[in-house]
Formats: structure tokens, C-alpha cells, sequence
């Protein structure tokens, strides 16, 4: 009964602290409101207000002749996309979207496969951290380093001479849509970078969906007869699904958007980040490269639609 | 003799340091309610896994119906688990959970189609194929387990506490279920829990797991009544263990002896001679609407637990007052002779 006695004489002041907290406790929905207005402030004016006037200025006009935009609208630039020149930098973006998607999601499940179900205490960390690692050195140094490992004389080459696989990239380099002149000229290696750089982005998703995975799931389907390779193929991919999209989501969406990679290794050629920086930089042809800033836009929304009909959001 | 659905011969299971499982031998018979009954860490649970093929033992030899199991995975083996969490896949439909032992076995889809949707019917969820497991209720998911595992026509069925987290009333419900089931279909149950009375309601025959070891193994009549064992006294029902002094002041030798509360009485009238009886201080009184529980303290400090029916002619009768000078009598024969630190 003191206990309780004492426990109460510090809260019986009524400090202006006190009646704002009570105010705030009675009144959930202004609790709630002060909460949300103001990142939902920043959110739409900011983030969706700028998005919106770029896509608005997609319809502005560019004259080439003065090199000047006029906010006369039009159709134009959005019809632009589709000549055969703009429309080769869309294919070539996507086509590397994909292939890196895929080649990221396959060599990143048997990892997260590793770290949620074999892994425990230290080892996890461990292996967190070495996921994670690659992404505390910059973006930048990383790309600029592949230049480097790629380059005749560079490290990769001395691998494959050492290796006696020499005549394999010659092969490879002949095939064209993947080879090139040298390795950092060619598409593998930028393919090589791609992967190498949003590993983690697909690694971390399929990793979180496993662990989540209780055990006892693989131990019915093979209480039930399931062989491991069924249970594989029944329970433990269909259920990891959400983590895979969620992954190739950051790797397609990535690798539609990069500038940086596209300048420093691979052939020449532009892709639809490289072209958006082009266009808005050097050119000033802001109308353009709003219209093209469309299509990874147009792009991400589609493919979420697909993933969605194919159900990979149904286990969520 | 037949063969026993499951023997385990001298079965050890060591986690590290730990022994989950000590030397365990049982023949469990064909087409009986088997039940593994202790408290959590007692490896009755182990002892489940051991069968289901989920662990294998580090020593010993585990026979299903004959045939040597240790190191056999557990798909090549002709038995199936309901599990506690039920294990249902969120991914797949009822109907498509329940038709996926056979569909990994290469049943033609037809042919599992009909067969999940009989087994369905026979846990009375007919027509709840096409929901998926989020949309049922904890007591239809335990259902579509057990439709899920008997549906492969499994000898053996293992259950892993399977009604733990059902409320009472569907608890008592499944209970007759599970039994009817079993009857009819005349496949071997192996029943885990640590719930007494669910053990002692169902089971042909229960084996008292205590500490990795088996304690006792009987019907369930001859569990509450002969228990063989202080831990198994104190374990399946309620029970007074008497030893040492008291029990050599009350029978004349040190063998410890168990005495059911509700055989105890308060003495009145005349002693027969073949009544025991003990003085001690009334100090805590239950009602517990069925019956009336009383604690003694008896003199050398140690309880002694008194359970009387509650009739209607009770009501008049002696109030009993804590702090009251009582005198507790019981028959001779209602004792139990046990085996200390079997």
C-alpha cells in the first residue's frame, strides 16, 4: 500500500509536460498525426513533388537548334523513345537488368541458404558482415577498382592465363551481345560488375525469407515422403519466392537506373541511366531525359505486376 | 507373438554433454494408443523424433515393425507425424496439403485428389479444400494435420502434443476424436504430452518418462493405482509420498509408500484395525467445487494432501476451520509400496 502510495506522488504534478502527454494518450489520432505529417510532408513534396514536375517537363519542348526548352507541351520526346537508336539503349539496359537479376538470385541463394539454416551466434555475424562489407566502400572506388581488375595485364586475365582457360574467353569474347574486345570492353564484364556490386541487395531478402522458415515445415514435408530435392522444389523454393522478388526488385531496378557502371566497363553505348545523365548534362536536353527517367519508372511497375500474378507476394 | 509396431532396444540420444534420451528399451504393440507422458525435457519428445527419423539415436537399436530403423531418413519410413505448431505449408491450399504425401510418392492427381478429400471428410472438415491454412481456426488446422498424415495410410501415426494449444472444451473434444479414429482405423498411435489426465483418458497403455528414462509403462488403471515409482506417484495425479521415519512410525518399515488424497478421510468413530492414522495441523483449505482439498502440516513439517467429494449432505456436516487439531485416517490396502530412485 506505500508502495504504491509513493510510487503515485511523482505523478500527481500537472506540468504542462503531463497534460501534453495525457492530451496525446486520450487523443490517439492527433498523436498519430503530429507523428506522420511531417516525413509525410518531406514525402510528398519533396520526393513525389520533384518526381512529378520531372515527369511533367517530359512534355516540354527542346529546340535543337537554340538548345532551348520551352514549356510548349508535346508528345514528342515520349514518341523519341521509341526511334531505333533510343530504343537499342532501353533493350540493351534491360536485357543486362535481367541477366544480372538472374545470374545475382542464383548465386545468391545457395549463400542466404547457408546463413539461415546453417549458421548460428559468431558465424552469422561473420557472414552478415561479409555480406554487408562491400557496401561500406564507396560505389565509385569499387567501379573504378573492377576497371582495373578487368584490364589487360590486370588480375582476371592473369587468372584465366594462369588458369589455361584462355581459349574459353576467346571463345566467349567472339560471342557477340556478351563478348567484346578485351574483358573490361566486353558486356560480361559489366555483367561482372553488375553482379558483383548488388550481390548483397539479393542476398539479404532471400536470406531474411528462409530464416523465417520454421524447421519444422522441411521436417513434415519429409515426414510426409518427400525426398530433399521435392522439398526443395515444393516448399522451400515456393515460400523463399517473396525474398527472390524482393531481391531482384533492388538488382533490375539497380541496374536500370545505373550511370556509372555502363561509362567505365563494357563496350560503348549508352544505357538509359548513362543517357538520362547525358542528355540532362552535357546536352541540357532536360525534357528528354525526363521522358526517359519514365521508363525505368514504367518498367519496375510492370514487372511488379507480373511478379505479383505469378503469386510470389501470396506467402507474405 | 506379433511383432511390436515400434521396439526400442537400449536406445541413448546425447545432445553434447546431455542425455535426452538414457537407455530406454519399449515395445510398443501393434494397433495400440501408446502414450509418452512426462514433464518438457523428460525425452519423450526425443524418443517421437527418434521414431519419425527427425534424430537418430547415439546408441541402441530402434525396430518398426521388425525392420531396423536407425539411419533410415524420414521419408523412407512408413510412418507420419502430427506435428505440436501443426506444420501446415501457408503456401498450399487444404486440400493440397493434405494430397502431398501422395503427391510426392507420384500418386496420379486424380487419384490423390479423392483420396485427400476422404480424408478430409474423415475429420469432418469436407468442403474446407480449397482454404488456405490462415483461414482456419486452431482447431481446424489440427484437423487438416492429422487428415494430412493419415491420408498416407501410415501403421504407425506419431502425435507431438498435438492438442496443447487448443482450449479446454475443443480439447476434450479431440480427445474423444483422436480415440474414435484410432478405434476405427486400427493403426498404432504414439500419443506424446505432458498432460496426465489426456494420457490416462486415452491410452491403452502410457509410459511415464522422467530425466531421459522411462519410469513405468502400464494401463492407465494400473499407472494411478499401482505407480511404481515416487515420481510416477507424484506425476499422474495427485499423490502423498510417505518415507523414512514417518513412513516407518506409520508401517513399520522404511519402504517409502504413496497414499492417494482422495483415499484419506477425517477420522471419526471407531478405528478398524486395519486403519492407519495421523494427527497434524488443518492449514490450508480448497474448495474446488467437485471436491474439497485440505492440506495437513503433520508434525515432522511435511504435507499431507486430503480430498473429499463435495455431496449434498456434506454441506451440514463438520466445517473444518485452518488452524484446527485434525487426525487423518486411511485403509491399509489403499496404500502403494514403492521403489525409491528406480
Amino acid at each position: 500500500m506505500e508502495l504504491t502510495m509513493n510510487a503515485q506522488a511523482p505523478t500527481a504534478g500537472n506540468g504542462p509536460l503531463r497534460r501534453l502527454s495525457n492530451l496525446l494518450y486520450r487523443k490517439p489520432t492527433l498523436y498519430l498525426s503530429l507523428l506522420l505529417v511531417p516525413p509525410l510532408l518531406w514525402f510528398g513534396a519533396i520526393y513525389l513533388g520533384s518526381l512529378l514536375t520531372l515527369m511533367w517537363q517530359g512534355f516540354y519542348t527542346f529546340d535543337d537548334f537554340t538548345m532551348t526548352v520551352t514549356p510548349d507541351l508535346t508528345w514528342a520526346n515520349f514518341a523519341a523513345l521509341f526511334t531505333p537508336a533510343n530504343f537499342d539503349i532501353i533493350q540493351r539496359t534491360v536485357l543486362m537488368a535481367v541477366a544480372v537479376s538472374i545470374a545475382s538470385g542464383v548465386v545468391a541463394f545457395p549463400i542466404a541458404y547457408y546463413m539461415a539454416r546453417y549458421t548460428s551466434g559468431k558465424t552469422k555475424a561473420f557472414f552478415y558482415i561479409a555480406v554487408m562489407m562491400p557496401m561500406w566502400a564507396s560505389y565509385i572506388v569499387k567501379a573504378y577498382a573492377w576497371t582495373l581488375l578487368l584490364a589487360k595485364g590486370g588480375v582476371a586475365m592473369w587468372f584465366v592465363h594462369h588458369l589455361g582457360l584462355q581459349w574459353l574467353l576467346d571463345l566467349l569474347m567472339d560471342v557477340p551481345g556478351v563478348g567484346g574486345n578485351t574483358l573490361s570492353t566486353s558486356h560480361l564484364g559489366r555483367f561482372l560488375v553488375f553482379v558483383y556490386i548488388w550481390l548483397p541487395f539479393m542476398i539479404l531478402p532471400i536470406q531474411a525469407s528462409l530464416e523465417r522458415l520454421p524447421p519444422s515445415l522441411l521436417q513434415a514435408s519429409a515426414d510426409l515422403g518427400a525426398h530433399p530435392r521435392q522439398t526443395f522444389a515444393q516448399v522451400i523454393l515456393p515460400l523463399s519466392i517473396p525474398g527472390i522478388a524482393a531481391g531482384s526488385i533492388f538488382t533490375f531496378s539497380l541496374t536500370l537506373g545505373d550511370f556509372i557502371v555502363p561509362q567505365l566497363v563494357g563496350p560503348p553505348g549508352y544505357f538509359i541511366g548513362s543517357m538520362v545523365y547525358a542528355q540532362q548534362g552535357a546536352i541540357g536536353n532536360m525534357p528528354m531525359a525526363a521522358a526517359f527517367t519514365l521508363v525505368p519508372i514504367v518498367l519496375i511497375a510492370l514487372y511488379l505486376s507480373i511478379v505479383k500474378r505469378l503469386g510470389a507476394f501470396d506467402a507474405l | 507373438m506379433t511383432t511390436p509396431a515400434v521396439q526400442f532396444t537400449q536406445v541413448s540420444r546425447q545432445f553434447g554433454e546431455v542425455k535426452a534420451v538414457d537407455r530406454v528399451s519399449i515395445d510398443i504393440k501393434d494397433g495400440e494408443f501408446f502414450s509418452m507422458l512426462g514433464p518438457s525435457g523428460s525425452g519423450k519428445t526425443t524418443c517421437l523424433r527418434l521414431i519419425a527419423g527427425f534424430e537418430q539415436p547415439s546408441a541402441g537399436s530402434i525396430r518398426i515393425h521388425g525392420e531396423e530403423a536407425a539411419g533410415l531418413p524420414p521419408y523412407q519410413r512408413d510412418v507420419n507425424t502430427v506435428f505440436q505448431d501443426y506444420a501446415l505449408f501457408p503456401h498450399m491450399n487444404v486440400l493440397e496439403n493434405v494430397a502431398y504425401g501422395l503427391k510426392v510418392k507420384g500418386v496420379a492427381k486424380a487419384e490423390r485428389l479423392k483420396r485427400a478429400e476422404e480424408a478430409l471428410g474423415m475429420v469432418a472438415l469436407g468442403g474446407y479444400g480449397g482454404r488456405k491454412p490462415v483461414q482456419l481456426s486452431g482447431g481446424q488446422r489440427q484437423r487438416v494435420a492429422l487428415a494430412r498424415a493419415l491420408v498416407n495410410r501410415p501403421r504407425v501415426l506419431l502425435l507431438d502434443e498435438p492438442l496443447g494449444a487448443l482450449d479446454l472444451k475443443l480439447r476434450e473434444q479431440m480427445q474423444s476424436e483422436l480415440k474414435k479414429l484410432q478405434r476405427q482405423l486400427g493403426i498404432t498411435f504414439i500419443f506424446v504430452t505432458h498432460d496426465q489426465g489426456e494420457a490416462l483418458s486415452m491410452s491403452d497403455r502410457v509410459a511415464v518418462f522422467n530425466k531421459g528414462r522411462i519410469e513405468q509403462v502400464d494401463t492407465p488403471r494400473n499407472l494411478y493405482m499401482k505407480p511404481a515409482t515416487p515420481f510416477v506417484a507424484e506425476f499422474v495425479g495427485t499423490s502423498n509420498v510417505l518415507r523414512g521415519d514417518l513412513a516407518r512410525q506409520l508401517t513399520g518399515n522404511a519402504q517409502p509408500f504413496s497414499i492417494r488424497p482422495e483415499h484419506i478421510r477425517f477420522a471419526s468413530g471407531e478405528r478398524a484395525a486395519c486403519d492407519l492414522e495421523i494427527s497434524g495441523l488443518l492449514h490450508d483449505i480448497q474448495y474446488q467445487g467437485a471436491a474439497t482439498r485440505y492440506e495437513i502440516r503433520l508434525d515432522n513439517g511435511q504435507n499431507l494432501c486430503l480430498s473429499q467429494a463435495n455431496s449434498q449432505w456434506d454441506a451440514a456436516a463438520v466445517a473444518h476451520q485452518p488452524g484446527q487439531r485434525v487426525t487423518a485416517r486411511w485403509a491399509r490396502e489403499a496404500m502403494v509400496a514403492l521403489n525409491e530412485g528406480a
